[in-house]
């Protein structure tokens, strides 16, 4: 038997008949549209599938799509602001390369989001144990603790100042 | 992967997460979590004819002290745990053992009555139930954390009973729960927890057999005043652990002795 | 080269602002109308004989559209699954491998069935319902039981279970026969599994009408895929077209064709409309290859002042129940001189058939494992001797180069000195090892590795590797398109996921053209665009010959257009000067042409006749040598003897890669194959039970380490361009995965070697070194 919900998704209300066994993931992916969010395992180990249920991090793979309903959720495609200008840890991650294949990324900025809405200046060490629920095969977690580390110093500075969206430097 | 289809049912009562429960059969199950069952419904491990939702009962989801104890709603999320003052001050081990259990994201969402009621070996509040001689509370009776813990995933619960409250007494004093494990998600290759309370040592393991284990023998011996290195020596009395992908049953063992001993120093220190 | 102003710039990642905002296309984000969704039944038996399939209930499943079987795709496929001959082998035995299993099963999780469906979820329900009556066989798992006489055979109709035996260089008894001291040591190399973030998926579209396949993957060579399949399919590549889109990760376990490469295009055509499939990460931890999955026997001779004379090494490789495409691990012979002079080197491999899913190529690939053991077993002679491995490297390193290496490879360029010498200065080596001394005296376990690795890239020389490779030729190639106005298209047939060559490889063209970099755009990943054939990304070989590729058409493009410069000055082409951009005539610097003046006049009107319209040009580049890239890794590590458990203290990396294009993507790649390297020594391994069922399925048992498991990395680099070719460049997508397994290795054995130690094998696991610990104590 289908069930219908109502889910906040990125801001906007929208309404589906879903199956009970419809995993948020898919319902994100498959049916809203929504292919930021990714599937990396099936345990909920890898991250990759991390969004935000009423501003907490979730993994998406590890709930199901009806237990969304009537509530908030956010995913990779909601950070960026209404004009196009990246969200501060997004832009952090473009400077400092702390991506590669990208596929782990929306799961990690998620996750990154979260932590610093819980602790605002992590040190590195704090960043290393609050992304322990993320696994990224490319960039060795080097550059990703950098991105975190920059983009909590950016959020810190001036939430009002708007990001810059074409960092070309000069070595 | 992909669960198996099942029915699904929102409860917002005990009453009714009961009444759900009775009428789908012995095949159904709670969903709190779901951070134990989900995964094993994708590998299709599990195969329930339906969850019962019990989220949006509200009031399953509290920490309270009263009258030297703690109680806690079934439903309270591990990151509610780590971050309440109320457990902070009055149990301070259990906000530690909330506080490494999975990583943020299952913190977010993972209960502690889902941790006791599926009753893995690997589960840290089993421990510290047993220690502590906790609680637990269902919707039909009272059971002794003792009792709780029968075997690997075994409890007795009946299928329409659910687990509704754990009552820890209270323990400010000093303690230490050591997880030891090789990834900071991962679930404990063996975990050790010391808590001194009113002079006494309470000491409880993680993972060395099919339920937690009070290492009662331990807590002998530390009060006829064997010193912490003769003590922790008995943690593995009795014990015959199987091994695992991680871990030889004679390295669980030997962790057990050495994990206790390092449990009851950094708790002193 | 002209004065460069991009090339060596750390200029930030094109692809980057589709990723960060989620809008990247992967595999599974694809949707084509009235798509069916395949999920695959799989063995459950490591060894079986498939007596029948029942398929009633499952076809009477919801949603169910189709079930096919090998017989169904014997009508659309053909002929074998291809394998790279193996350099002179004495002896080979190749099973031959049909993408879906008929009549006998070899590993769990081959393919026997597959079920399409209207949905995954119903796909999914009805693969647990085709009914599979199993004869169980004897399965052989152990590569060691395997090469005994009364082994089970991986399958019924072997003779026996060598996939291989070959010896590339028999003789060292002179060498070990001079020695004053011989070591030798038994080192594994344990299996891994390759596990990108994003498992693989297929989607296929057959259009029937236009008798064409598209088919979209997450591929690290979209020609490779066009090649095998479209020939096993007899579609020819004008009506075949592959596109490998963002692609999340291969680490070598996307290049070779798979079996669902094959069933979910032939479905398609089968059933007429397009079909996908989305690997699951159960089904990706069993049925993508694995990669490593060796024993290495290895005695090594020298004298007491440190001089190295012989080595002599035996692989036996687990091949598992077929012979991956490209699972030769030659790479792994021609390395094993490493660094060092010697005077003899032996080597003889033998690839051994077993009931597990075969291996191939993974990040490095022969090259971490000769690299491990050359600079294990340097470590176990040191030891010996009681010298110290920074002073006996020194002592042996090759200093002179072109260095021609007893198997006949010609070492480019290197200072292997310097490196080592930096990175000692950086970890801060002497003071560490007083350090030790002090921490020892207080029962603690301090050590510090060393790993001066090299390796052998750039892939290849088609004189060298085509022998290996059945012919291929594993050159590179490029498409320059300079359009009207002066913007670039540039197309490869090389393939970026993740590796950031939208980035880089117009930096090239920037300075080669004089374009403004952001005029210039790469496409890739796409059959139908760009040049006929090209060799995909892997090995590290995507800049040494892709971008000399790129390097030699934008040369094209530019010699062309200086021809039409010419022609507008009304000068002489070689009075033509060309500076950065911009043409002029020989002593008229003041009267410039820019590109695009030059670019508008190559597609206008009043080029006389001995000019051919139009800007653009097509390279291939077969680079004259390998290239060998090197440096030098130190791990600082503390044991917890009572626990065994390691904890890394420090970690330093000194490499060289020649010119650097873009030192923020190579750091990148360099930090990325340090982790897999200390997830091998540390972490990682894929386990199979005796009867071969895979105990390693999941990401909660397949340990991948989380950024919490990882140091800090300090790098830094030293300078030593290659001749081969005209860039200068050498690879290092590897370099971090071949050089640190040693180093943490080594690091390990130099803490436990007051209680007797010397070697330990991987991964180093707590449980692991708590035992050797209390044997060596007992």
């Amino acid at each position: 038997m289908k069930h219908r919900i109502s889910v906040t998704l990125n801001g906007q209300q929208r309404e589906d008949e879903v199956e009970p066994r419809l995993l948020l993931v898919h319902y994100l992916r498959d049916v809203a549209g929504l292919t930021g969010t990714h599937v990396g395992c099936d345990t909920s180990q890898c991250g990759a599938c991390t969004v935000h249920q009423d501003g907490k991090a979730v993994k998406s793979c590890t709930v199901f799509a009806v237990q969304a309903d009537g509530h908030e959720v956010k995913t990779i495609e909601g950070m960026a602001a209404h004009d196009g200008a990246l969200h501060p840890i997004q832009q952090a991650f473009w400077d400092e390369h702390g991506l590669q294949c990208g596929y782990c990324t929306p799961g990690f900025i998620m996750a990154a989001a979260y932590l610093l809405e819980q602790n605002p200046n992590p040190t590195d060490d704090e960043i290393r144990k609050g992304l322990e629920g993320n696994l990224c095969r490319c960039t060795g977690y080097v550059n990703i603790v950098k991105s975190v580390s920059a983009a909590a110093k950016a959020m810190a500075g001036t939430a009002a100042q708007p990001a810059h969206t074409a960092p070309v430097a000069g070595e | 992967m992909i669960p198996a289809a099942f029915e699904y049912a929102r409860a917002t009562s005990v009453q009714q997460a009961s009444d759900l429960l009775r009428q789908y059969g012995e095949d159904a199950k709670v969903l709190a979590g779901g951070h134990s069952l989900i995964p094993l419904m994708r590998l299709r491990l599990a195969r329930p004819v339906a969850l019962v939702d019990i989220n949006p009962i509200r009031e399953l989801s509290y920490v309270v002290e009263e009258n030297d104890h703690l109680r806690v709603g079934a439903l309270t999320r591990h990151v509610e745990l780590q971050n309440s003052e109320v457990v902070r001050r009055h149990l301070p081990i259990l906000a530690d053992i909330a506080g490494e259990v999975g990583d943020n994201q299952v913190r977010n969402l993972g209960t502690i009555g889902g941790v006791i009621a599926h009753a893995d070996s690997a589960g840290d509040y089993p421990t510290l139930a047993l220690m502590l001689d906790a609680e637990i509370v269902t919707n039909k009776r009272r059971l002794a954390a003792k009792d709780f813990f029968q075997d690997l995933f075994t409890t007795p619960l009946e299928s329409d009973e659910l687990v509704c409250e754990v009552v820890f007494p209270v323990a400010g004093g000093p303690h230490k729960y050591i997880k030891f494990r090789r990834r900071l998600f991962d679930w404990a290759i063996v975990g050790a927890g010391a808590l001194q309370v009113n002079g006494g040592w309470r000491v409880g393991l993680t993972n060395v057999g099919p339920t937690p284990v009070r290492a009662s023998a331990v807590e002998q011996a530390l009060a006829s005043g064997a010193s912490v290195e003769e003590a922790a020596q008995h943690a593995s009395d009795g014990l015959s652990p199987s091994g695992d992908l991680r871990a030889s049953p004679e390295y669980k063992l030997h962790l057990a002795r050495v994990l206790t001993r390092r449990a009851i120093e950094q708790a002193s220190a | 080269m002209a004065i460069t102003t991009m090339v060596g710039a750390r200029i930030h990642r094109r692809e980057d602002p589709r990723l960060v905002r989620g809008l990247g296309r992967y595999a599974d984000d694809f949707v084509r109308p009235h798509t069916a969704y395949l999920a695959v039944v799989r063995s459950p038996h490591a060894h079986a004989r498939i007596r029948s399939i029942d398929l009633t209930e499952a076809k009477k499943a919801p949603g169910v559209v189709t079930i096919l079987t090998a017989a169904d795709f014997k009508k659309v496929i053909s002929g074998a699954m291809p394998v790279a001959p193996a350099f002179v082998p004495e002896k080979k035995t190749v099973p031959d491998r049909f993408p879906i299993a008929e009549s006998e099963v070899a590993y769990q999780g081959e393919p026997v069935a597959v079920v399409v469906a209207d949905t995954k979820y119903h796909a999914a329900d009805a693969a647990e319902l085709v009914l599979v009556d199993w004869d169980p066989l004897p399965a052989v798992i152990d590569l060691e039981k395997a090469l005994e006489a009364a082994s089970p055979r991986a399958h019924e109709d072997l003779p026996d279970n060598i996939g291989w035996d070959t010896t590339f260089s028999p003789d060292a008894e002179a060498a070990f026969a001079a020695a004053e001291v011989v070591v030798k040591q038994r080192i594994l190399q344990q299996r891994l599994a390759p596990t990108p973030m994003e498992p693989r998926g297929v989607l296929a579209d057959w259009n029937g009408a236009d008798q064409a396949m598209t088919m979209w993957l997450s591929s690290q060579n979209p020609h490779f895929i066009r090649l095998f399949i479209g020939g096993a399919m007899g579609i020819p590549e004008t009506r075949f077209r592959v596109i490998s889109p963002d692609v999340g990760g291969g680490f070598g376990s996307k290049i070779s064709p798979y079996p669902e490469d094959y069933l979910v295009p032939a479905a398609s055509k089968l059933l007429g409309r397009p079909v996908k499939w989305i690997e699951t990460r159960t089904e990706n931890l069993q049925n993508a290859t694995h990669g490593r999955g060796q024993i290495f026997d290895v005695e090594i001779a020298g004298n007491r002042d440190g001089q190295l004379l012989g080595l002599k090494v035996t692989q036996y490789l687990d091949l598992g129940a077929y012979c991956g495409t490209f699972g030769a691990f030659q790479a792994c012979a021609c390395l094993l001189p490493g660094a060092y002079i010697w005077k003899q080197v032996a080597s003889r491999t033998v690839g051994v058939l077993t009931n597990k899913v075969p291996t191939d190529p993974y990040r490095g690939a022969g090259r971490p494992e000769a690299t491990h053991l050359i600079e294990r077993i340097l470590d176990r002679f040191c030891d010996e001797i009681g010298r110290d491995p920074a002073e006996v490297r020194r002592k042996n390193f090759i200093k002179e180069f072109p260095h021609t290496s007893p198997f006949g490879l010609v070492y480019d360029s290197g200072n292997y000195d310097g490196s080592l010498t930096r990175a000692l200065e950086l970890a801060g080596y002497d003071q560490f090892k007083r350090d030790q001394e002090a921490a020892r005296a207080r029962g603690r376990y301090l050590g510090v590795g060393i790993s001066t690795w090299l390796e052998i890239c750039g892939f290849g020389p088609s004189a060298a590797t085509a022998p290996a490779t059945g012919g291929l030729a594993l050159t590179e190639s490029a498409h320059v398109r300079v359009f009207p106005t002066g913007s670039v298209n540039v197309y490869v047939g090389t393939h970026s996921h993740g590796q950031g060559h939208d980035t880089t490889f117009p930096q090239i063209v920037a300075d080669a053209l004089g374009v403004p970099y952001d005029m210039i755009e790469l496409r890739h990943g796409d059959t139908a665009e760009g040049p006929s054939f090209g060799y995909g990304t892997y090995g590290s070989r995507s800049l040494a010959v892709g971008g000399m590729a790129v390097l030699k058409a934008a040369h094209k493009v530019r010699d062309k257009a200086r021809k039409i410069a010419a022609h507008m000055f009304e000068a002489a082409e070689e009075d033509v000067v060309f500076d950065q951009g911009q043409f002029y005539v020989k002593g008229s610097p003041e009267n410039r042409k820019a590109f695009g003046e030059v670019a508008f006049a190559a597609y206008g009107a009043g080029l006389p006749e001995s000019i051919e319209l139009g800007l653009e040009a097509v390279a291939y580049f077969d680079p004259p040598n390998f290239v060998w890239p090197f440096g030098a890794h130190i791990c600082m590590v503390e044991v917890d003897p009572e626990t065994g458990g390691v904890e890394m203290l420090k970690y330093v990396a000194v490499d060289d890669c020649g010119n650097v294009i873009n030192p923020m993507i190579v750091e990148g790649q360099i930090h990325g194959g340090i982790v897999q390297g200390i997830a091998q020594a540390l972490f990682e391994e894929v386990v199979y039970s005796e009867d071969g069922t895979l105990r390693t399925g999941t990401l909660l048992d397949y340990s991948v380490p989380t950024a919490n498991e990882i140091p800090p990395l300090t790098l830094d680099r030293t300078i030593t361009p290659t001749p081969t070719n005209e860039l200068g460049v050498k690879g290092i997508g590897e370099a971090g995965t071949i050089a640190a397994s040693a180093a943490v290795i080594n690091a390990i054995c130099d803490a436990l070697a007051p209680l007797g130690i010397h070697h330990v094998d991987m991964p180093a696991s707590p449980d692991r070194l708590w035992k050797q610990i209390q044997e060596a104590k007992a």
